[in-house]
């Protein structure tokens, strides 16, 4: 699940979004002989830890809250049941095939690690459409509430900034700013990149329509000439606020080539504990962290059999439980490490997954994946990046809200309330909803049992404070996770914290 | 000001899923499987980053209850959202102030989202409610006050 605009936007400021640190397979050299490592949470960052430390040589155990590895890395698919915290339980009624992902399910061409480890694990990828040009952008105070297709917008956009710029460096009002000679090749690009016609206009002729589509699109024999759409006025993108969404396809978090794992984003957890085996105890539930100047014990209950109490022991602890429970547990850390834990919220986000007779988007509005944009209080409608042209059933995502006041309004429905919503807000932009609409899933994260939120949600005060202290080893205790990285929320994040803390832990191993 | 332009935007927000929610009923004879009961006309969503709804009651169902649940009782998976039922922290009406405009641990800060106003109302329907009976309302100066204390840097 990505973070938001502006938590993007801060992160850029702050230069935390750059390239991925990745610098190929880790190599842990020298022999820990026999140095044992427990790891709690068998989610991306628990799994990574354990895998690269059992082949370096290390005896590794992993604590697990689910029944299932993973994590935040997870599918729903038809039979799945999940209950959430206040006891609400739902089982998925999709069509075999067809799933959501409530958490993570897009994957950045730079996010390396994570790409490297679904190479090393055989996880299978296909492309993930950010950017469809056919979808919609929708507001709903403006246009009548008819959505608007993106392709049109971002031409519009483009066409109407691009006839402005060039108006004022034809009256000479960048004579201070560009060279002649550069505002020469200036209008050259803008008549360029902006579908400008001879004159430097934007206008409803078959060069906008080239960019913005067509009234007729070009066809074959008697019905073959093209004629030019209406493009829409510059101060109705304006007021519409349509603009804002344009982002969402340029920054550097959602630029193409994104990915998906083929059959559902679980595939790389699984595959992970494929690896991984029996080292991964599930149905674990860590109640106390204690260490002393030789090792670790951690107490847990085995949530099937809850009133015994069990420990388990090793030199070593990687901790990537979510801040928001184990700020909650009695864990044997110094001050400042505490503080950190304590110090960080969890993000509110929701996703509604939606199953329809038949794909009605593609069939009817020749959209084929890709995500649509609205102010409503769903925020968006992703379409299945798979699966394309067939007949018969699909499932599309149709809801996605990340932090701000629905998400939380979202979550503090019942599962069913929340599907109900999705589908009436959804069907003002696509009115099938109606008559199509089967089945739907609703995942509210703050309900989630194992993690109580979405994601770590850094102020920068906070980050600023206490992110240091989150990631020293303090003692013989270090975390790792996305809420220990500089990509909060994303899976590259908690792979490259469980690297680095692996790093740094290894280093601790064989100097002594 | 803030809270009553963005009741505005709330308004017509619902206008427009009034609309959807005529249609969809007509619908309901072609076999569409919504049940409308899940669907009360009067549901308040939010138009922007900051919360609209204004009395006590309406926060407590579309925020708070989202971790602490329709009866106020909590609930418990890998950790837990503590119960506000006869809770003797909100005896002083300060900790509940300060918890919903800073967060603490797995709750959230709403100091940003929700106005002097609103914390106000909540803390004092949560007080007066749920087996909890302090009859010493806040008020929205109390709010503001627990903001400058916060802003300060003299509590936590």
């Amino acid at each position: 699940m990505a973070g938001s605009a502006a938590m993007y936007h801060a992160m850029t400021s702050l230069g935390f979004a750059s390239e991925s640190t990745y610098q190929g397979p880790i190599r842990l050299e020298g022999d820990p002989k026999g140095t044992s490592v427990l790891i709690l949470g068998a989610g991306l960052a628990g799994m990574t830890a354990a895998f690269e430390l059992r082949k370096a040589g290390y005896a590794v155990q992993v604590l697990e809250f689910n029944s299932r590895a993973g994590g935040r890395n997870w599918t729903l698919r038809g039979g799945d049941r999940f209950t959430e915290l206040g006891g609400f339980t739902q089982t998925c009624e999709f069509e075999q095939g067809l799933y959501i992902n409530p958490g993570p399910w897009r994957i950045p061409y730079h996010h390396r690690a994570l790409l490297d480890y679904c190479k090393r694990l055989n996880v299978a990828l296909e492309p993930f459409i950010q950017l469809n040009h056919n979808a919609f952008m929708h507001a709903s105070q403006a246009f009548d509430g008819a959505p608007q297709r993106i392709r049109a917008v971002q031409a519009d956009f483009h066409g109407q900034v691009s006839e402005l710029l060039a108006k004022a460096t034809k009256q000479g009002k960048l004579d201070e700013a560009v060279s002649k000679e550069d505002q020469e090749i200036l209008l050259q690009a803008l008549r360029s990149w902006g579908a400008l016609d001879r004159n430097y206009h934007y206008d409803a002729n078959l060069i906008s329509a080239e960019f913005r589509g067509y009234g007729n699109a070009p066809g074959g024999g008697l019905a073959a000439p093209p004629s030019p759409s209406d493009p829409v006025a510059l101060s109705d993108i304006l007021q519409s606020r349509l603009w804002r969404y344009l982002r969402n396809f340029a920054s550097y978090n959602f630029q193409a080539t994104m990915f998906q794992p083929v059959g559902g984003m679980d595939m790389i957890g699984k595959a992970f504990a494929k690896q991984l085996g029996d080292v991964i105890r599930y149905n674990a539930k860590v109640t106390q962290v204690q260490q002393d100047d030789r090792g670790v014990t951690v107490s847990f209950v085995d949530t099937t059999d809850p009133a015994t109490s069990r420990q388990a022991t090793a030199d070593w602890c990687l901790c990537t439980i979510p801040l928001s429970i184990l700020s909650q547990l009695s864990v044997d850390v110094s001050t400042a490490t505490k503080s950190a834990i304590d110090a960080v919220p969890y993000a509110a986000a929701v996703k509604v997954g939606l199953q329809f007779k038949r794909r009605f988007w593609e069939e009817d509005d020749a959209i084929y994946g890709g995500i649509s944009y609205t102010d409503l209080p769903i925020r968006q409608i992703a379409y299945p990046n798979t699966g394309f042209n067939r007949t018969g059933r699909g499932v599309l995502l149709g809801a996605y809200l990340f932090d701000g006041a629905n998400a939380f309004e979202f979550t503090a429905m019942s599962p069913a309330e929340r599907v109900a919503h999705a589908v009436d807000f959804g069907a003002a932009i696509h009115p099938q909803y109606r008559e199509e609409f089967e089945n739907g899933v609703a995942v509210a994260w703050h309900r989630v049992p194992f993690t109580l939120g979405c994601s770590g949600d850094w102020s920068e005060e906070a980050r600023a404070q206490h992110y240091r202290n989150l990631c020293q080893i303090d003692g013989r205790i270090v975390l790792a996770g996305e809420h220990a990285s500089a990509l909060p929320a994303w899976q590259e994040g908690a792979i490259l914290s469980a690297l680095d803390a692996i790093t740094r832990l290894h280093g601790r191993v064989v100097r002594t | 000001m803030q809270v009553r332009r963005r009741e505005t935007g709330l308004l017509s927000c619902r206008t427009a899923a009034s609309v959807a929610l005529v249609a969809l009923l007509s619908q309901v004879a072609a076999g569409f499987a919504q049940d409308s009961s899940l669907l009360p006309d009067n549901h308040t969503f939010s138009s922007g980053y900051r919360f609209v709804e204004l009395s006590g009651e309406e926060l407590f169902a579309n925020v708070c209850q989202g971790c602490h649940m329709v009866d106020a009782a909590g609930a418990t998976g890998a950790a837990s959202y503590p119960s506000l039922v006869g809770n003797q922290n909100l005896e002083a009406s300060s900790y509940p102030i300060y918890l919903i405009v800073n967060g603490r641990r797995a709750m959230p800060p709403f100091g940003d989202m929700m106005s002097d106003d609103q914390i106000a109302a909540v803390v004092n329907y949560l007080r007066t409610h749920f087996g909890n009976n302090y009859q010493d309302a806040v008020t929205a100066s109390d709010v503001k006050g627990a903001r400058r204390i916060n802003a300060a840097g003299t509590q936590n």
